[in-house]
């Protein structure tokens, strides 16, 4: 026999029993813990990398405007004076630091011209041209201009560059940083918020700090704009049939099966139905919005379809009774009563759908949405058949590019991208809380 | 004309045959409106609809067609190999689009951009300023290639503005003719009301259709140029612009699986764990937080993963691991991706196999409880052998997302196509190489190119083949407690 035990002391069997339990719960909240600081670890990533792009370097001194340099005709006629590059404004904008810098006893040890030049970034010379361009008046006077300081030393005043990192690095040396500090202390140098980022246009690779969203926030919207005026009444139309009058027959079941599938296709298949539809068979151009809102519109449709039917199927057909029963005509019935019941649900999918078709890469970059593009596309409709890029397309384009720099504008242009989505999606949920009617 | 007038012509009509038909029903009833078959708006919408709609998708349709038609007159024309006639046509169509911009801008007047001369002039230069980039230089030919280009473009726009809106006149007067009191035109107008929600719900089809079509044919002209045997079961891949590419299916493929091994590594346990948690311990609150917290997983663009592979996991993976084991100096890596895929798939897994555990019917576990199990044990030998059909069909659509994905892979695996057992290098897979052979200058005309096509169906048949399995095991098991 065995030995009595006390009912209070468990034995070692329900205790082994007991340890299983913990542990199988433990794993299970570590589990979801590891999702939780997953998406932390990603998003918090991002934001490290990504913070500095919204923060600029700028230098302001004072320019004078030499006349005879800038516009050796003397004619003050802007198509004269573009005869002048870029290059006869870089020694200018050289000179005027150097001589500034000697006025306010700033030291510069071991700097020689080249090296004070790389302070200042390439895209200066090309922004005072276009100024004096514009307003020939502004020559032969001295003024206090405000440039992007070069890429480096922007990284220095971020963090990104440090002394160290400079003896390692070809584009900028220990010297230059340690002026540009002084510079920075003597209120030459001033870090702040980067409006450019948001508004301009991309520059080439050797200029990082002169990069900005603009375009690919346009091509996007652009974008979105088809997309919202295609897919939502097609998908509502759809939506609406298949709920609300479709027989049940063969053809409506392949309709369904074939709109479930579709919401499972890869993106990457979408892209190249676009690149052989739209851009080889229908000869649409290249890189525009409306071949890439084509192609979203597509993927976004079962979206829209599946969130309208949710929808419709959620108005109860008490509601489509009572219409019916006072005469109104099945048509009537729908879009009178029951579709208006079921807009609020209907408006959620859509932005729902928006911001899955918002952070879409891969189909843009095959119907050659990757193009570098600087000019901005023109107002809708023609707009729309201009080149433009994509917010998520300029992140890729943005990584493939060798300077270092560039990560952390891809970095802040996921950040402009993921506040969109967030935006949208606090749209869907506060819609779905201040419409959602439970019957 | 540009459509976008023909558009607002059309839509015009439509909103005069609007007031008309209204106007005239009532007329027709004398003012009483009682008398009139339907409401007053019914007839004006049926004069709208008349007006519009079969003008517009006769646009439509024209739109589609006239580039076609329109490039094989003028291919017809120029008498050049097959082979190079489709570069020619694109560069013709380049030309006529900068000499269209020309006179757009005002730079060249209609007049002289008909007359100018390829041997006197250097076109190239000239639209080079108006901002249009010709990659060759404009030889005659296609100088009157392009010119017979604008003129049958020119023709064909106006036709189609003329067929367009007389259609459209044509409508609008045969709707008003049949206004009148006895007219049912609620009838009529929801007769076509259905038929264009059938056509709507039909373009979900016809997207497939497309979809399949598309890649059909080019797959088709591929085989024509490379074997399929060597394609599906070459095992080296080596494309080469100037000819003789190797172009095996075999390496991309196993890049495409081993990924999506590592991904489903991940994500499976994670994912089962974390629906099991929130399914059966956790209390409403910590539920309601952490349930939409790891689903913003699966709201979050593929492009930031892609990111987080390139610029923050990758290059830690290669420090800490695989540098100091000796097993690679790759930043992109076969574990990158599939670590940070893995992350993706999470919410995947957990979101669908929660719903599964929680439709699991209460009896059951009750059932165990009364014959003393614990919690955990009725999970592991009660809720989840119910629940395992469910489960598979998640764990297959997260596969098929897996295999699907691009970006990730495009940032986070590599280009280099190899087969190799060590997840610390650099590999490859089948949509890393389509937007490879696809973006750029391409010509479509090469093995080097259509192979991307080939490798879309292979894709497209994959995922779709796991979709309509996972499918049809997510159904059977829902019938069950129904």
């Amino acid at each position: 026999m065995t030995p009595a035990k006390s009912l209070l002391a468990a034995d070692p069997r329900t205790r082994a029993r007991n340890r299983a339990e913990a542990r199988f719960r433990a794993l299970g909240l570590g589990a979801v813990l590891l999702g939780l600081g997953a998406l932390v670890l990603l998003v918090g990533t991002i934001l490290a990398n990504g913070a500095g792009a919204f923060r600029q370097t700028y230098l302001t001194i004072p320019v004078t405007l030499d006349a005879d340099r800038l516009d050796p005709a003397g004619t003050r006629d802007p198509a004269d004076m573009a005869a002048v590059t870029t290059f006869g404004y870089a020694p200018l904008l050289a000179q005027a630091l150097q001589q500034h810098l000697r006025q306010r006893g700033v030291a510069m040890e071991g700097i020689g011209p080249r090296d004070l030049m790389a302070i200042i970034s390439q895209e200066a010379p090309a922004q005072i041209r276009a100024m004096v361009l514009q307003n020939p008046d502004l020559l032969d006077r001295t003024l206090e201009l405000e440039m992007l300081a070069g890429g480096r030393i922007d990284g220095y005043f971020k963090g990104r560059v440090t002394l160290q990192s400079a003896e390692r690095d070809a584009n900028v040396s220990p010297a230059q940083l340690v002026l540009a500090q002084a510079m920075a202390d003597a209120g030459m140098i001033e870090t702040r918020f980067n409006w450019a980022f948001l508004t301009g246009s991309d520059a080439s690779g050797q200029r990082p700090e002169a990069a900005g969203l603009g375009v690919a926030i346009l091509g996007s919207l652009y974008m979105m704009l088809v997309v919202l005026v295609l897919a939502l009444p097609i998908g509502v139309a759809a939506a609406v049939y298949l709920e609300e009058f479709a027989p049940k027959n063969r053809l409506t079941d392949v309709i369904e099966v074939n709109i479930s599938n579709l919401a499972a296709v890869p993106s990457i298949v979408f892209g190249i139905l676009g690149l052989a539809i739209f851009i080889n068979f229908a000869g649409l151009p290249q890189s525009a919005p409306v071949v890439g809102g084509l192609v979203l519109t597509l993927m976004t449709l079962p979206t829209i379809i599946i969130a309208t039917r949710a929808a419709l199927r959620a108005v109860p057909p008490s509601i489509r009774a009572a219409a019916l029963g006072l005469g109104a005509s099945k048509m009537q019935s729908v879009f009178h009563h029951v579709l208006p019941l079921a807009a609020p649900g209907i408006l959620t999918g859509t932005i729902i759908g928006l911001a899955q078709a918002l952070g879409e890469t891969a189909p843009l970059l095959l119907i050659g949405m990757v193009a570098f593009v600087r000019d901005f596309p023109a107002a809708p409709p023609e707009g729309l058949f201009d080149p433009a890029s994509a917010l998520p397309v300029q992140v890729y384009n943005w990584t493939q590019r060798a300077d270092p720099a560039f990560v952390e504008r891809a970095a802040g242009a996921t950040l402009v991208l993921l506040g969109l989505l967030v935006t949208m999606n606090l749209i869907a949920v506060m819609l779905r809380r201040r419409f959602e009617r439970r019957w | 004309m540009p459509p976008i007038w023909i558009l607002a012509a059309v839509l015009a009509l439509g909103a005069l045959g609007y007031a008309l038909g209204r106007a005239r029903a009532i007329a027709s009833a004398a003012g009483d409106i009682r008398v009139l078959h339907s409401l007053p708006s019914y007839y004006g919408a049926n004069a709208f609809l008349a007006a519009t709609v079969p003008a517009l998708l006769v646009m439509v349709a024209w739109l589609m067609i006239q580039p076609g038609v329109i490039s094989g007159r003028v291919a017809a024309m120029l008498e050049a190999a097959p082979e190079a006639e489709a570069l020619m046509l694109s560069d013709l169509r380049r030309l006529a689009q900068g000499l269209d911009r020309a006179v757009a801008a005002g730079d060249l007047s209609a007049a002289a951009a008909r007359e100018l001369d390829a041997e006197t002039t250097d076109i190239r230069a000239l639209l080079a300023a108006g901002g249009a980039a010709l990659g060759t230089d404009v030889t005659p030919e296609t100088l009157a290639g392009a010119q017979r280009y604008r003129t049958l473009t020119r023709s064909a726009g106006l036709a189609m503005g003329a067929v367009v809106i007389s259609l459209s006149g044509l409508g609008l007067a045969l709707a008003l003719r049949l206004t009148h009191r006895d007219f049912r035109a609620r009838n009529a107008v929801e007769r076509a009301v259905l038929a264009l929600l059938i056509l709507a719900s039909s373009i979900a089809v016809l997207t497939t259709v497309g979809i399949v079509l598309s890649m059909v044919a080019e797959t088709l002209d591929f085989f024509n140029l490379y074997p399929w045997r060597n394609f599906f079961f070459g095992r080296e891949w080596v494309p080469r612009f100037e000819g003789g590419s190797a172009l095996g299916l075999l390496p991309l493929l196993w890049g495409t699986l081993y990924i999506t091994f590592i991904a489903l590594l991940v994500a499976v346990p994670v994912g089962l764990f974390a629906a099991i948690y929130m399914a059966e311990y956790a209390g409403p609150r910590f539920r309601s937080i952490a349930k939409p917290a790891i689903e913003v997983l699966a709201g979050i663009p593929t492009i930031v993963y892609g990111l987080f592979a390139l610029v923050t996991l990758g290059p830690m993976l290669r420090d800490y691991f695989a540098a100091p084991l000796g097993l690679g100096t790759s930043a992109a890596s076969v574990m990158t991706a599939g670590l940070v895929m893995g992350i993706m798939l999470i919410p995947f897994v957990s979101s669908l196999s929660d719903d599964i555990i929680t439709a699991v019917p209460q009896a059951l576990r009750d059932g165990s409880y009364g014959l003393g199990a614990t919690q955990s044990e009725t999970v592991r030998q009660v809720v989840l052998p119910a629940a395992l059909p469910g489960i598979v069909g998640a764990i297959l659509l997260a596969a098929s997302r897996a295999i699907g994905e691009t970006m990730i892979v495009v940032m986070g695996a590599g280009a280099a196509a190899r087969l190799s057992l060590n997840p610390f290098e650099a590999m490859t897979t089948v949509t890393v190489k389509i937007v490879g052979q696809l973006t750029g200058d391409t010509d479509f005309s090469s093995p080097e190119a259509l192979v991307a096509f080939a490798l879309g169906l292979t894709l497209f048949t994959i995922t779709l083949g796991l979709n309509i399995l996972a499918l049809y095991i997510v159904r059977r098991f829902r019938e069950q407690y129904e």
